[in-house]
């Protein structure tokens, strides 16, 4: 039985749990210090395994929000850019600082050269990387995702003037040029914090004798290994919401639909499930006003947590969607939902004559005795939830469809179960279930749940594979792959063939094989033909390894939940 | 961030598994490259461009425009519903103001569809832009409408729905008729005797490029529609006019068709044809979008775009020249046209040979219509097929007068069953249609 580690820095807590044979094991919750989050970090790794005899340790999995507080902070190193486009919007739009530099070259979307590299411009940019004390330098091309040539010629030229040069195409194997371009200038820009974070990570661990393998938490809710995560450090951002759907994944049913609700202070992050599986964004993740190609959970936050404001303007009741802090309950200002809770006994621990001073005022605006007036502050914050719930499902359901398949037969999300988690979920989840027909459970030891999310995370990548028969050529840019195949090579070869590089891509990032559960996601095939007459094939298939739990999961997540019922 | 400065719906329908046959030109990959350059451009993500998912028309929207032989079912696909129904998502959106505009980016194509159906025409079945149309007449009450064509081919089945009416302005812009399939769409082709001078056909010769195209629009098109004020413009938007295209001999380029677009400021842009899949759809296509939103589209330009290379002979500009000039004298006398068609007569007759090349059936038409002062009059067309179908199809027109709505009744209710293998009433004014069957 493995012991695994799990790590979520949180906005006040970070929290740390250890699972194993018996569940959790271990559990605890340093404050963050969000000026030094390495700091947090290694304390709570140190408390964690102390008394634990280091070799019974499996491997620890960290949900870091170094990489993104530097982002949302506007705290990124500078990097380069070099950008090639052909036809289309001009270049320039993508803009992202003054070490942006359009250079010619020009791919179209077969992936042929409609104009070449021009390596004197390519030179003259770098000099101008070079003399603003530029280190780390972005690669992009226009359908380099198709044919990174480009990117590549470009990358021998600058060979090693920077520290490092992130490509394109190696970041991401989907069509997005300015989501391509954005994610690969985060990357680079991230880069040397998250390298510092690396270094100091497993320096301190060696130092105590701890050498277990450390995989990072994506956005997509799967983990990879921490050193492969040093070429790609954008992976690294917003695992948050991830650690919380992933520490819902375990107590979901498999056999429905379920959406899950993280009721948080200041919003309410929510996600869907399809028999236990997350539903992932379909292009990125978004972060500040970068658009990326990073592959992450679909998740979406409302404006409505347990510490929004409550206020009433011309005579009615408005939550949210702002926090002024904490609940008057607990020595905040203004009166907040949590704040209803203290009043109406439903939840304890905070002051409730503190609570009631708040909570009167809006009473009297209502015309309303006190309680009534909680009453009714619980009640729309419920009823608010759900409507962004429902305002979430059908924004997936009516996302566009490209075959004749789907659109008839198109796959309509309806979740008929909620799992809750957060704060005061067990309030929550009573009175959802009173006020909807969804069945409401909330989710076994909440107070680290993302915690627990994140050490039972498995592995998870992608694989895009092109076949052109007509060119003989099959390629997986991303992965550096290329291969010549004959104008026999069929749909099944494909599948095949993609599958065999997700499973290398997976064990290279660190997944076990027991966990690599393979999906497709596209599979397209289309004549090529010209003047009438078919010349070849074009096949494309996308296959990912399924965001979900470790193979041990089960037995682990089966004892934390009894543990609770106990 | 990048912006569209007018808010521009898009619905994408590849329709990557419906094909006519694999080495068709309107098979499943026609818009792939398409979708490829949308999805690297990023343009779904640009503020002010909305993505909308294509709806479904139903049966009613279908017989408004079609009298179908033997019925919707046998003359469309799954992929045709999909196709008019994408149409209709972007005329809702606009309609309803989400948008300032749109385009319907899908296929199968419908611009050779006319208003009876037998089968497949020019890869066409059913027409997208009137079952939008009247669609939007039914709903939104809209009335004055002009439809541009700017597809290389005469949109003949457009043109022949259209035919009648006066408050729709059609204006097709082709590769001269002579030269192409369909073979029709000259400059003495108006519009029937109720309705003279709301058809008008620009047909260009082969060779032609930008400056023509661009000064039909500015000499004919724009003049015509400031004079005509209509509610909507709607472009059949055919981009088989490009320089590369396999089927037709035009210089079009995707700048040019962007030229276009921004002149002629569409309110609903409905894809038709194009075959130029790989050099051509993606950079029109992105060409029209970004002109729509209003944004910057110099950058596309599409490889072996030469403008010296492209330049039209002087001979063709005289041409263009010539042919717009009798557009716009036709235009100016529409009124004496329409009188001298009418004489004094109560009724006009058309007969007519339809070609379907798709199936290889050829129609016969005969085409009675009331000349109505009050109404665009009731229309009565008796229809065989060398299939042996024979059916008797009668519209009553939208703002039929009483003595049209009677007589089209009177029409229906006295045609003999066992004469026809179907008989049909299409009456718009309470959309409704019925069938009578032997
Ligand atoms: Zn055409
Ligand atoms: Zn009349």
């Amino acid at each position: 039985m493995p012991m695994i580690i799990g790590l979520d820095v949180g906005g006040t807590h970070t929290d740390v749990v250890l699972l194993g044979e018996n569940g959790l094991e271990k559990q605890v919750k340093v404050p963050t210090d969000t000026a030094a989050l390495f700091n947090t970090v290694l304390t709570g790794l140190e408390k964690i395994t102390e008394n634990v005899p280091a070799d019974e340790i499996t491997h620890a999995v960290l949900s870091t929000t170094l990489t993104t507080n530097a982002i949302v902070q506007g705290k990124l190193s500078p990097a380069g850019m070099i950008v090639t486009s052909g036809p289309g919007i001009h270049p320039e739009a993508f803009r992202t600082d003054e070490n942006y530099f359009i250079v010619p070259g020009g791919i179209d979307h077969s992936g042929r050269e409609i104009e070449k590299i021009d390596p004197d411009k390519v030179k003259a940019a770098a000099d101008q990387l070079e003399r603003s004390g530029i280190r780390h330098v972005g690669v992009v091309g226009k359908f380099s995702a198709r044919n990174p040539v480009h990117e590549r010629q470009i990358a021998e030229i600058l060979g090693d003037r920077f520290d490092r040069v992130f490509l394109g195409h190696r970041i991401s194997g989907n069509f997005g040029f300015p989501r391509r371009i954005d994610t690969t200038f985060l990357n680079a820009s991230i880069y040397p914090v998250h390298r510092n974070f690396f270094e100091a990570v497993s320096h301190s661990l060696k130092q105590k004798g701890i050498q277990v393998p450390i995989h990072i938490l994506k956005a997509d809710g799967g983990t990879m290994g921490f050193e492969s995560s040093i070429a790609f450090p954008g992976q690294s951002i917003l695992s948050g919401p991830a650690a919380s759907v992933m520490g819902s994944v375990a107590f979901a049913p498999d056999y429905t639909e379920t959406l899950i609700l993280d009721i948080g202070g200041t919003s309410t992050d929510m996600a869907v499930l399809i028999k236990g599986v997350p539903l992932l964004a379909p292009h990125g993740v978004d972060i500040n006003q970068y658009k990326t190609l990073i592959r992450a959970l679909k998740t979406q936050s409302i404006g409505i947590g347990g510490d929004s404001c409550v206020r009433v303007i011309d005579g009615e009741l408005k939550i949210g969607p702002d926090r002024t802090g904490k609940a008057m309950g607990y020595g905040g200002s203004d009166p907040t939902p949590t704040d209803a809770l203290f009043v109406l006994e439903r939840s304890v621990g905070g002051d409730r004559g503190r609570a009631i001073q708040g909570i009167e005022p809006i009473a009297a605006q209502l015309g309303l005795s006190m309680e009534e007036a909680a009453f009714e502050i619980f009640d729309k914050t419920c009823r608010e939830i759900l409507a962004g719930a429902r305002q979430m499902i059908a924004d997936i359901n009516s996302k566009p469809v490209y075959t004749v398949k789907e659109a008839l037969q198109g796959y309509q999300v309806n979740p008929d179960h909620i799992l809750v988690l957060g704060g005061p979920a067990a309030y929550f989840a009573e009175h959802f279930e009173n006020i909807s027909s969804y069945t409401v459970d909330t989710v076994p030891e909440c107070q680290v749940a993302n915690a627990i999310g994140t050490a039972l995370s498995r592995t998870t990548c992608e694989i895009t594979l092109f076949v052109d028969t007509q060119k003989g050529l099959a390629t997986a840019p991303e992965e550096s792959f290329s291969q010549t195949v004959d104008l026999h090579f069929s749909r099944v070869d494909a599948h095949r063939m993609a599958a065999d590089l997700l499973k290398q891509k997976a064990v290279k990032l660190g997944a076990q094989t027991q966990d690599i559960e393979t999906e497709l996601l596209e599979d397209l095939e289309f004549n090529i033909v010209r003047g009438f007459r078919m010349m070849g094939k074009n096949l494309r298939v996308k296959q990912q390894i399924k965001p979900g739990l470790i193979h041990d999961f089960k037995t682990i997540s089966k004892k934390i939940a009894d543990s609770c019922v106990r | 961030m990048l912006k569209a400065l007018n808010k521009t719906g898009l619905v994408f329908f590849p329709a990557f598994d419906w094909a006519i046959s694999p080495t068709h030109p309107e098979r499943e990959e026609r818009l792939l490259y398409t979708q490829d350059q949308v999805m690297e451009e990023g343009l779904f993500d640009i503020d002010g461009i909305h993505e909308y998912k294509s709806e479904v028309v139903d049966i009613k929207d279908v017989q408004r425009v079609h009298f179908s032989y033997p019925d919707v079912w046998q003359v469309m696909t799954e992929s045709h519903f999909i196709s008019a129904g994408g149409a209709k998502t972007i005329a809702r959106a606009v309609m309803e103001k989400s948008v300032n505009n749109g385009f319907a980016l899908v296929r199968p194509p419908g611009h050779h569809a006319m208003r009876v159906v037998h089968g497949g025409r020019g890869f066409c079945n059913v027409n997208n832009e009137a079952i939008m149309l009247e669609y939007l007449r039914h709903a939104y009450g809209v009335d004055r409408v002009a439809v541009v064509d700017t597809d290389c081919h005469h949109g003949d089945g457009t043109q022949d729905i259209y035919w009648h009416d006066p408050d729709t302005l059609y204006i097709s812009l082709h590769q001269d008729g002579r030269t192409m399939y369909p073979g029709s769409g000259f400059p003495q082709e108006l519009g029937g005797p109720n309705a003279a001078g709301t058809t008008l056909n620009i047909p260009l010769p082969p060779y032609t490029g930008e400056e023509g195209f661009l000064y039909a629009i500015n000499e004919v098109v724009l003049p015509v529609i400031d004079e005509f004020k209509p509610e909507l413009i709607i472009n059949s938007a055919g981009q088989d006019n490009h320089f590369t295209d396999p089927l037709t001999n035009m210089l079009f380029t995707a700048k040019g068709y962007a030229d276009l677009t921004r002149l002629l400021k569409p309110d609903i842009v409905v894809l038709e044809g194009g075959y130029s899949i790989e050099g051509a759809l993606p950079y029109v296509n992105i060409g029209i979008i970004l002109a729509l939103a209003g944004m910057d589209y110099s950058h596309v330009i599409e490889p072996g775009y030469d403008p010296d290379k492209l330049k039209q002979t002087d001979s063709i500009t005289q041409t263009v020249k010539q042919t717009c000039d009798t557009v716009k004298a036709n235009w100016a006398q529409r009124e004496a046209i329409g009188r001298s068609m009418r004489g004094n007569q109560e009724y006009a007759e058309r007969r007519r040979n339809i070609f379907y090349d798709t199936e290889g059936i050829h129609e016969t038409q005969r085409e009675t219509l009331r000349l109505c002062p009050e109404c665009s009059g009731a229309l009565k067309i008796d229809s065989t097929s060398d299939r042996g179908a024979h059916l008797l199809a009668i519209h009553i027109p939208r703002k039929a007068c009483n003595n049209c709505w009677d007589l089209g009744r009177q029409w229906y209710e006295s045609a003999n069953p066992s004469d026809y293998d179907m008989i049909c009433l299409q009456d718009r004014t309470e959309d409704s249609y019925q069938v009578k069957e032997k």
